[in-house]
């Protein structure tokens, strides 16, 4: 495989209408196969980086380039890029009164397919009823509507039901451990993995504040993202040191080089 | 992706009813209201004398009765422009292959006589002003059950027609009631005997093909103690410049015990002002269920009622309308209890797009004496753009003390977040707004058979894919 999976290159991101710039030059690469957390304090634009990936259209890149397997995504229409490959588990997902996660999820697969190509209802079930017992969830959770009622671990739950269902190859995972107890983490974080198992091209790019989910998803490398850049990459012993020291190193060492 | 351009896209108001059918006429009353043309009505018909002495007495009332000035704008509805009364054939049939081949075609174009041998116990067909088809399969008529066009009804049960014609609706209820009583031509006749339970639908479907027509179709239905029974109507007319006027009335008598669900799809041209009067009486631990589905018209008034008359009746009224670029959906329901321990329940959903505007109009009223009455109204708006709008005049009016009585309402706009979501789950803009309005419409989509729920989607423009199960 020549292409990476994700190659961010001098990401300049603004927000509609305005004139503040969030991401200030942010460059990452996430390879086939990788897990990468994407670590830092509140409102550092960690969010804002996986929601340009995927095509929010409140976030309009300024400077920079985004190539997903080498084709620019900036280019690519959100529901484009979804059915590319690229899947964002949403820290808050939006509720869909009236339609199920299975009708949704059948829809979202037979997206863009032509009529002859579209998945039979017994695969589906197969691949739904797969993805229900990865997460640990029962079989009439998918009669629900989507996100209507749910708990905050419901949603995430559900985000991460999707995943195993749409099968990308590329995951952006936003804060998917905040709001999340000890055992539902667990099984969360359990189910990222196998569906990392079963798919072994598959990327993830992990958002997170805490190290807690670290320790059940592990990653290749680690960078952390103070306001608007990534200040620091390496390898999983990065999160443990944050975890022990907090972020105030990092800034104190990166000050003199922004200034 | 301005918010805009989403909703541009969408193609919700195409209209794939609009086609004409060369027909000749057999008699066509000149243009207008007028008493000759009334007497006309009821000399065509070969009338009792006490029906046209009706007519004419609702004709004073119609006159004498101020236009509304409240509900849709009714201006550009020009009266002397319209035709009342034309006859389309000689005689109604009781088989597809006896009606004249162009109104046939019609029909079958419009799907009608498959959905009857699949699906229906009977099936009405009314063209311009008189049913052409009514027929009713066999089973049913063997235990006394009658579904006949009004006309039918008048002449072959003439004592059971004048006990209950006009007892829930009287002419002087509306001034379109009133216009109805004088000039009303077509609709069913249909009495379900004690104890009968009719488990698939009865389906009439009203076709206006001329311009400049007016269709005045009048139903009596008598659902006897503990019987059950569901009708259901459907609507269309091809779409020309000048305008159209639909105006019926349905009188629906629900006795002890039974049960009966009428349910409407209207989708008339965008041409249509439809203004109908709906009213069920319910007894005594009988329940009527109306699902009012106004998707076409450029105006419609319609609040279907229930008046509970009897000790422990209910009454519900699901009702969805969508109003696009320059209609004006005027809907809702009435909830009148009268009586002890009776519970309604109102559910108004509405979408609105483009300059298209959605009132809900509703009445909850509780007489002195309706003790432990329950009622509940919920009415939802959803609102496709910005220039769309949405507006609720709920009326209550409570004589009793022991009533509870509860009014939800919400208005959401589609929004950005929620078109994102989907989008990055791979639906395409109009998929994830179609997918996010079916999902608005699913509970009234729900209540309604599976033929009709798809036909509802389909009206609508939206696929069915899997939106059930």
């Amino acid at each position: 495989m020549a292409d990476k999976l994700l190659e961010v290159r001098d990401l300049h991101v603004t927000v509609e209408d305005e004139d503040i710039e969030i991401l200030k030059g942010v460059d990452l690469e996430v390879d086939h196969g990788e897990i990468h957390a994407l670590m830092g304090p509140n409102g550092s634009g960690k969010s804002t980086l996986a929601k340009l990936i995927s095509g929010h259209p409140s976030f309009i890149a300024s400077r920079g380039e985004v190539l997903y397997e080498g084709d620019d995504v900036l280019e690519m229409e959100p529901d484009e890029r979804a059915r590319a490959g690229v899947f964002m588990a949403f820290q808050y997902p939006s509720e869909i009164p009236g339609v199920s996660i299975s009708n949704f999820l059948r829809t979202a697969i037979n997206a863009g397919r032509d009529e002859e190509d579209e998945i039979s209802v017994f695969d589906f079930r197969k691949r739904l009823k797969d993805a229900l017992e990865l997460l640990d969830m029962d079989e009439s959770f998918a009669d629900r509507y989507v996100n209507d009622g749910f708990s905050g671990g419901e949603k995430k739950r559900n985000e991460i039901l999707q995943m195993a269902v749409l099968q990308p190859t590329l995951a952006l995972l936003d804060e998917t451990d905040s709001g999340l107890d000890i055992d539902a983490l667990k099984v969360v974080a359990d189910g990222v993995n196998r569906i990392g198992d079963q798919n072994q091209d598959l990327g993830v790019l992990l958002i997170t504040h805490y190290q807690r989910i670290l320790n059940y998803i592990e990653p290749d490398r680690v960078h952390v993202m103070i306001d608007g850049k990534i200040v620091e990459s390496g390898g999983p012993e990065l999160a443990e040191q944050l975890e022990e020291q907090g972020y105030d190193w990092l800034r104190e060492e990166k000050e003199p080089v922004s200034a | 992706m301005p918010a805009n351009e989403t909703v541009e896209e969408l193609n919700l108001d195409d209209y794939q009813y609009d086609f004409v059918t060369k027909d000749e006429p057999v008699y066509k009353a000149e243009k207008g209201l007028s008493e000759d043309v009334v007497r006309q009505i009821s000399y065509h018909k070969e009338e009792p004398e006490w029906m046209l002495d009706y007519r004419l007495n609702a004709l004073e009332i119609f006159n004498s009765k101020p236009m509304p000035d409240w509900g849709a704008d009714l201006s550009d509805l020009n009266l002397d422009e319209i035709y009342f009364y034309l006859r389309p054939a000689d005689r109604m049939e009781r088989s597809w292959d006896d009606v004249d081949d162009e109104i046939k075609e019609t029909f079958e174009r419009l799907g009608i006589p498959e959905a009857e041998r699949e699906t229906l116990a009977g099936v009405g067909a009314q063209y311009e002003s008189e049913m052409v088809y009514h027929s009713l399969k066999e089973q049913w008529e063997e235990q006394g059950v009658v579904f006949e066009s009004i006309e039918d009804g008048l002449q072959m049960y003439p004592d059971l027609f004048k006990e209950h014609f006009s007892t829930v609706i009287p002419p002087n209820d509306n001034k379109f009631a009133a216009l109805n009583s004088a000039v009303w031509s077509g609709g069913s006749f249909v009495y379900i005997p004690k104890g009968v339970d009719v488990d698939i639908p009865l389906q009439a479907y009203f076709r206006v093909n001329a311009e400049q027509m007016g269709q005045f179709e009048r139903t009596l239905i008598i659902a006897e103690e503990g019987s059950k029974a569901h009708y259901i109507e459907g609507c269309t007319a091809p779409v020309y410049s000048t305008e159209s006027f639909h105006s019926g009335v349905i009188e629906i008598v629900v006795k002890e015990n039974a049960h009966f669900q009428y349910t409407t799809i209207q989708n008339w041209a965008n041409n249509m002002f439809n203004l109908v009067t709906q009213r069920a009486k319910v007894h005594s631990n009988a329940k009527m269920e109306w699902l009012d589905g106004n998707l076409g018209s450029k105006a419609t008034m319609k609040y279907p009622s229930c008046f509970l008359v009897g000790e422990g009746a209910h009454g519900s009224v699901l009702s969805v309308a969508y109003a696009g670029d320059g209609q004006h959906q005027d809907t809702g329901g009435k909830v009148i209890h009268a009586a002890p321990n009776t519970t309604s329940q109102i559910t108004s959903k509405s979408i609105s797009k483009g300059t298209g505007r959605s009132s809900y109009r509703g009445l909850c009223q509780v007489y002195e004496g309706a003790e432990n009455s329950k009622s509940n109204v919920e009415c939802d708006a959803l609102l496709l753009s910005e220039t769309s709008r949405t507006d609720t005049y709920p009326y209550i009016d409570i004589d009793e003390n022991q009533a509870t009585i509860g009014h939800e309402a919400t208005v959401s706009k589609v929004g950005e977040e929620q078109l994102f979501y989907l989008m990055s789950r791979g639906l395409d803009e109009e998929e994830a707004m179609a997918m996010i309005v079916r999902g608005f419409i699913e509970p009234i989509a729900k209540k309604l058979p599976l033929e009709y729920a798809i036909e509802l989607n389909r009206l609508i423009e939206l696929e069915m894919e899997g939106s059930v199960g």
